[in-house]
């Protein structure tokens, strides 16, 4: 292993992992963890058997069901036969070629980027890949992450390998103090609203700054999952002691002097000092308000005391008229006190305990906005009994939210959990895009699950720092 | 294993497709991702986009009987952001598109792209807004992608640069763009490589 000084971690791990360079000058890349799940697979099997291949590394794939499965009746066969045939698929297909699987009922079970972290599979200076395009939220732990397609996935099944072309990285700090009632959320959202939702094409975003550097694995997951949504493949943040105390212990991390060699070897893969980055972007974290989408993708963000844009001098102005037309919402119009029908707490975005935890602190002891249908959806079987243990459970039933099982749900409605016609959707997830949360003429406000509460009890956006 | 298919050049009439940050949510929404294969997804593109809820048909360009048979897509800013859906490529394929010109793509989308062998190249915002405009005061013009040229002729007899990675380029024109041949050819490298990492071992050693 080469160590010039000057390398980022993106540098190092992807050095670690190339294979060669392929005849068309791209690098064949070693996958070091494959995630899979119920939607983007079963093609992919299929290509494998149409060409009579195996796969290369059964032991470095896992499997679960999230994307399309119900969250209230979990029974089999599910009442959706495209649910259960998909789910059969997989079943069949992870059995054949000897793949671990997490069904709906394993405690395991969970959103794929819920349950990679949780379980110590996703670790720091891996390559990982899933045909998921959040699979950036794994770069928290300083994990080379991103998302890939059906025809790349049979790759990776074939071979633990990917033909693809290296990035350039942008570091982007967050300085200074986030102030209280302002998330993870509110700094992604920020940072999108600043880059674009195109700004990080060709990059690897590594987040960095006092303000990452406090924050928690939880924090630091929703941060980099939402990398996407700012056009960058991968999002990371170098791993530190935050990271390892987090990984200790976890089931697939090894203990003893194990623990002891894999943190000398994720310590060695950290960015160094004075390392050579493509771009530099510096945030002040004091400045970040709570923060909600008014549009139809996640940069048409605006600070809760903003008002909605002016069309005019914009560099985008036909697309913030659609947006403006989708929404049916007027330039200049306050984000504070937007109307909502739906209020949705869940997501790989916003799923986890300390999620439900600022959530539940909002909701307890109050009402739900009697014209709200509200759920809480927790992005694991274990966080959701980690939930049920500490009673947040109850408080979100008692304050009028449905308290569901694991699984995606409503971020993008391919089980049962949909909104109706054009009703608004206050929502933890990542996607505000038209028709993302299963009606053509839904509308969906992004925000954190905090802000979600509030807007639940008052059927409208209110700033959740008067509720804290 | 897969035969070798060579794309130097796609030859057809084009449809324009306006607007930035085109999702693949638009493209194809989610509730067909359901089905276990992509065989029917041509019949999907913009299905919300196209139809309304009773099934009726709304202006679209892809409903527009006057882009009927464009196998060339004309696009803006940002295509195919979102998801990673491949089904979003595979149901524009399927549709009958065997090029796409915009003025930038999302990473994902473009990836998977280039391993169904559809080609996906960038111009300049000036030369799609002519282009756009070209095809759509008419309609029958013909255009040719010539991936070695790296250029774009219309029937005007106009040529317009295109851009694409080298790296996908050659990859389309050698025939290698469906990658597993290729990386299945170096598993000798892979398990060589994959016993230096330390995580491979449960960092035993
Ligand atoms: S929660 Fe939403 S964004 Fe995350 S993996 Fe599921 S569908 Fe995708």
């Amino acid at each position: 292993m080469a160590t010039s000084s000057g390398r980022t971690l993106y540098d190092k791990v992807w050095e670690f992992h190339t294979v060669d360079i392929l005849p068309t000058g791209q690098t064949q890349l070693f996958i070091g963890l494959h995630l899979i799940h119920e939607i983007t697979t079963a093609p992919a099997f299929d290509m494998l058997r149409e060409r009579g291949l195996k796969v290369a590394y059964p032991e470095r794939t896992f499997a679960t069901v999230d994307h399309i499965v119900p969250t209230d009746m979990r029974t089999r066969p599910f009442l959706d036969s495209q649910a259960e045939e998909l789910t059969r698929l997989l079943e069949n297909n992870t059995r054949q070629f000897g793949i671990d699987f997490y069904g709906v009922d394993s405690d395991r079970q969970g959103i794929v980027h819920v349950i990679g972290p949780q379980l110590g599979l996703t670790q720091p200076g891996m390559t990982l890949a899933c045909g998921d395009s959040h699979t950036s939220t794994h770069g928290a732990f300083g994990t080379l992450a991103f998302g890939i397609g059906t025809s790349q996935v049979r790759d990776v099944l074939a071979t633990q390998t990917l033909a693809i072309d290296k990035l350039k990285v942008r570091r982007i700090n967050v300085n200074g103090k986030l102030a209280g009632g302002v998330y993870a959320k509110d700094v992604i959202l920020s940072i999108i609203r600043k880059l674009g939702v195109a700004g990080g094409k060709g990059f690897a975003y590594e987040y960095g700054g006092a303000v990452v550097d406090n924050m928690n694995m939880e924090e630091r997951m929703t941060v980099c999952n939402m990398s996407i949504e700012g056009g960058a493949l991968v999002g990371y943040v170098n791993p530190d002691e935050t990271t390892f105390d987090y990984l200790k212990g976890r089931p697939f991390v090894p203990q003893g002097k194990g623990f002891d060699r894999a943190v000398a070897y994720w310590k060695s893969v950290t960015s160094d000092q004075g390392a050579r980055y493509g771009d530099v972007v510096d945030l002040n974290g004091a400045e970040i308000e709570p923060t909600v989408t008014w549009g139809i993708n996640p940069g048409q963000a605006v600070g809760i005391s903003e008002k909605l844009p002016d069309l005019s001098g914009h560099s985008d102005a036909a697309g913030l008229k659609r947006a403006y037309e989708h929404m049916g919402w007027q330039p200049g119009a306050p984000a504070l006190g937007l109307p909502i029908n739906v209020a949705f707490i869940g997501s790989c975005t916003n799923s986890r305990i300390s999620d439900l935890r600022a959530a539940a602190r909002v909701a307890k002891g109050k009402k739900v906005n009697p014209a709200v249908r509200a759920i809480v959806v927790p992005g694991s079987a274990e966080v959701k009994k980690q939930a049920e243990q500490e009673g947040l459970d109850k408080i979100f039933t008692e304050a009028g939210f449905e308290w569901r099982s694991a699984g995606c749900s409503m971020c993008l409605a391919m089980n049962p959990d949909k909104l109706k016609g054009r009703e608004i959707c206050a929502s933890s997830s990542n996607r505000n895009f038209i028709g993302r949360q299963g009606s053509p003429e839904g509308r969906t406000i992004l925000m954190s699950p905090a802000m979600v509460a509030a807007a639940a009890l008052n059927g409208k956006i209110v700033d959740v720092r008067e509720y804290l | 294993m897969a035969t070798v298919t060579r794309i130097q050049r796609v030859v057809g009439t084009a449809i324009p497709l306006r607007g930035n940050d085109i999702d693949t949510d638009r493209i194809i929404p989610a509730r067909y991702l359901k089905e276990p294969t992509f065989a029917r997804m041509g019949d999907y593109p913009f299905f919300d986009e196209r139809f309304d809820a009773q099934g009726k048909p709304k202006p679209h360009p892809f409903n527009d009987p006057k882009y009927c048979g464009g196998s060339v897509l004309f696009v803006n800013k940002n295509f195919g952001c979102g998801s990673s859906r491949e089904h979003a490529p595979q149901a524009l394929y399927r549709f009958g598109i065997r090029a796409i010109v915009g003025e930038s793509f999302a990473a994902i989308f473009a990836g998977n792209c280039v391993v169904m062998g559809l080609p996906t190249v960038t111009v300049h915002e000036r030369d799609i807004a002519e282009l756009m405009r070209l095809v759509e005061s008419n309609p029958q013009a013909k255009f040719t992608l010539d991936l070695a040229a790296r250029t774009l002729a219309c029937g005007t007899g106009e040529i317009v640069p295109v851009e694409l990675p080298d790296s996908t380029r050659t990859a389309l024109l050698e025939g290698s763009w469906d990658s597993t041949t290729m990386l299945h050819a170096n598993l000798g490298k892979v398990k060589s490589r994959a016993a230096t990492l330390p995580y491979m071992t449960g960092f035993k050693a």
